[in-house]
């Protein structure tokens, strides 16, 4: 046995245990990495800072705890920016392990929002948070025609019509666009019956896993922005000022990405150097 | 920090770790915390079914006297012929409204978002490559997206077997597949080391409250 | 009875949900709103509840017949049967604080943690199978490896190297995966024009 055939004969769980240290380590150390903003992150910002106060949009929180890492930050700093910004916000949470997840993260923004500003963000006047409901492509259709057909109670079991900030809001053409953030499949469900049909628009943010199969839909405004993984979490985080969890992670990312970089290059190397010694011995 | 919430993180890092431990190799702490996420979650959903679904839609519409949702509920409730051995086919009634109700907005709707839409956006790469302001670069780019496109549908097209000119260009596309693929590669390690991340801070910083770095 | 009004009713609701999307008058409006995007979630709930039922069910066979692992059947039950207790009417609801409880210390981490393991067979996948063997295999090598440095902060490389990485996700990439949403749009399509025409009728099952 030659050293690359040693090399690639190695327990794999030392390769586990290599990327483990690595993370930990770059965890604990003082470094951060410039996050660069994309267009794509970009629009989805400067089209809400575009709104007037007042104004209502639809977040659409398909995902649940599994993608959480990459996608609750996403979630925070649009709260974050629309909390600011007094839009008003309705949302939903279509993946039945989602509700509970998005209540805290609801929670969460209302919480920072007041520890920040002194203001305290009312359910049914400044938000509405109408839950799950099964069959997402049905319910996405029905809010199109009329909230009150899925949902004709929120969350909390009040009714959609005796909440103020539902007194104008029928469908999609009463806000002023949905952002969904989803690990899942509801976002080809948005973009084909949300957008498809009632035209609203749409912006996504999606897990890493997805990110890339969303660039078509870019170029034919069927969506007008897009945030990949955890990178575009964190590039929102920076947009909105408040660098967190995202944001640390990318300075990790780094080194977790260079240890497997340089996974593949020995892989080759040792490839490459195996083939050459086996042409020779022939 | 009250006292739920100290024991709460407690038991989160054991599950987790019950999780991690599989890496070493399966072992009875992992079908332990697997077999009970299988049950509690299983138990959220009927929560969260009966009453945020079935409460509203059913019991409170009964109550407030729209007789007709009694239709949708018996159309439910026939759904649970499925356990009587002879009579399951009774169920095929519901889910022929379910299935025929999606199969007919997806006929449209699918259409015009992943194909019409799709090929308005290819057409209007060449319009832009016509216009008077076009640079070099733009019309570089849409043309390898339309050559892209074009011959990743070729090689998708197995009617025709992929020989000579077909195979020349099948080729073309599967090279351009890759790329995509390479790119979808890239992003998914990213995602993954993003929840290995998530679990690490909680571990590290929640759970035995190590000096953030 | 147990074939033909299935696909009758198929072939109804499937042409008025198509037909319905080209002529949006106030009747069909009334039809679409309260029963094609009505019932059939009301009807979802009661096939949901089906679903857990038999989660419940196999458990139990599994426990009654001691078949391999029976116990684990037991935990699974145990966890079911104290969500459902903590949220029953008279106790608690679905937002309950031992609801979230459960679902923010157990469902939380297992699925988070379940899904980050993943990141270590892929680096096990990067050391023994990510290998140049062909000319495709490097093209799709070299491609990922631009995607993954796209963030790095590489000095003066930084720059070029993100330009590149934004070039490969808005041109190669954007004609890949142009090419699959097409195939699948035309894939979806015409299965559910298969389903509403009965040619496909798999999901019958038999007798």
């Amino acid at each position: 046995m030659n050293f690359f055939e040693k090399m690639f004969a190695i327990d794999r769980r030392w390769v586990y245990l290599t990327l483990f240290v690595a993370v930990v380590v770059s965890l604990l150390l003082d470094f951060s990495i410039p996050v660069p903003i994309s267009k794509e992150a970009r629009n989805i910002y400067n089209y809400i800072e575009g709104l007037n106060a007042g104004d209502a949009i639809h977040l659409a929180l398909d995902y649940d705890p599994s993608v959480s890492a990459e996608l609750d930050p996403m979630t925070l700093s649009v709260l974050k920016q629309c909390f600011t910004k007094d839009i008003k916000v309705i949302i939903t949470a279509l993946h039945q392990f989602g509700p509970a997840l998005a209540a805290e993260r609801i929670d969460t923004a209302v919480a920072r929002h007041a520890a920040l500003t002194g203001e305290k963000k009312i359910n049914g006047v400044d938000f509405v948070y109408l839950g799950y409901k099964p069959y997402p492509v049905l319910i996405i259709l029905g809010m199109g025609q009329n909230y009150r057909i899925p949902f004709p109670r929120d969350y909390y079991g009040v009714s959609l019509d005796s909440l103020p900030m539902m007194a104008n809001i029928r469908n999609y053409s009463d806000v002023k666009a949905v952002i969904n953030i989803s690990g899942t499949s509801a976002t080809d469900w948005w973009i084909s019956y949300g957008n498809g049909r009632y035209g609203v628009p749409l912006a996504i943010g999606v897990t890493g896993v997805m990110a890339t199969e969303y660039y078509p839909y870019l170029q034919t405004d069927q969506i007008f922005g897009l945030l990949g993984g955890l990178k575009g979490a964190a590039e929102y985080e920076m947009l909105v000022n408040t660098p967190g969890p995202a944001v640390e992670g990318m300075k990790v990312q780094i080194v977790a990405h260079a240890i497997i970089i340089l996974f593949i290059v020995i892989g080759n190397v040792g490839f490459f150097a195996m083939r050459r010694s086996e042409k020779r011995k022939a | 920090m009250d006292w739920s919430t100290t024991i709460g993180i407690w038991v989160a890092a054991f599950l987790t770790l019950a999780i991690f431990s599989f890496l070493y190799k399966d072992n009875p702490f992992y079908k332990f915390a697997e077999h009970l996420m299988v049950g509690v979650s299983a138990g959220y959903w009927v929560l969260i079914l009966f009453y945020t679904a079935f409460m509203p839609k059913v019991v409170q519409n009964l109550q407030a006297g729209n007789w007709w949702y009694l239709i949708p509920t018996l159309l439910g409730l026939l759904m649970w012929t499925r356990l009587f051995k002879g009579w399951s086919w009774v169920s095929r009634y519901p889910l022929a409204i379910y299935i025929g109700v999606t199969s007919g907005v997806a006929i449209t709707l699918e259409m015009k978002a992943k194909v019409i839409e799709q090929l308005y956006g290819s057409i209007d790469l060449v319009t832009q490559m016509n216009s008077a302001n076009a640079s070099t670069a733009l019309t570089v780019n849409n043309l390898i997206i339309l050559i892209g496109v074009i011959t990743a549908l070729i090689y998708f097209f197995f009617s025709k077997e992929h020989k000579g000119a077909t195979g020349f260009l099948a080729q073309i596309g599967i090279a351009t597949l890759m790329i995509g693929f390479g790119a979808s590669f890239g992003f998914t390690v990213m995602a993954r080391i993003s929840l290995l991340i998530q679990r690490l801070q909680f571990l590290m910083f929640d759970w035995i409250n190590l000096p953030r770095g | 009875m147990k074939r033909q009004l299935p696909l009758a009713i198929i072939f109804l609701c499937g042409a008025f949900t198509l037909f319905q999307y080209f002529i949006p008058h106030e009747q069909s409006e009334y039809l679409y709103e309260f029963v094609a995007l009505d019932w059939p979630p009301i009807i979802g709930v009661f096939a949901l509840m089906l679903g857990i039922f038999s989660l419940i069910r196999v458990s139990w066979g599994k426990i009654r017949r001691k078949s391999e692992n029976w116990p684990y059947a037991i935990v699974t039950l145990i966890g079911l049967a104290g969500m459902i207790a903590t949220g029953l009417p008279g106790i608690g609801d679905h937002n309950a604080p031992a609801v979230r409880w459960q679902f923010n210390y157990i469902v939380y981490p297992v699925s988070a943690t379940m899904f980050s393991i993943l990141s270590f067979f892929i680096a096990s996948a990067a050391y023994r199978a990510f290998r140049a063997r062909s000319f495709l295999a490097t093209v799709l090598l070299v491609s990922a490896v631009i995607v993954m440095i796209r963030f790095f902060p590489l000095g003066p490389l930084t720059d070029p190297v993100g330009t590149t990485a934004d070039w490969v996700l808005n041109v190669p990439n954007l004609a890949a995966k142009r090419a699959i949403v097409i195939g699948v749009g035309l894939g979806i399509v015409a299965t559910a024009l298969k389903i509403v025409l009965g040619i496909e009728r798999s999901y019958m099952g038999r007798d």
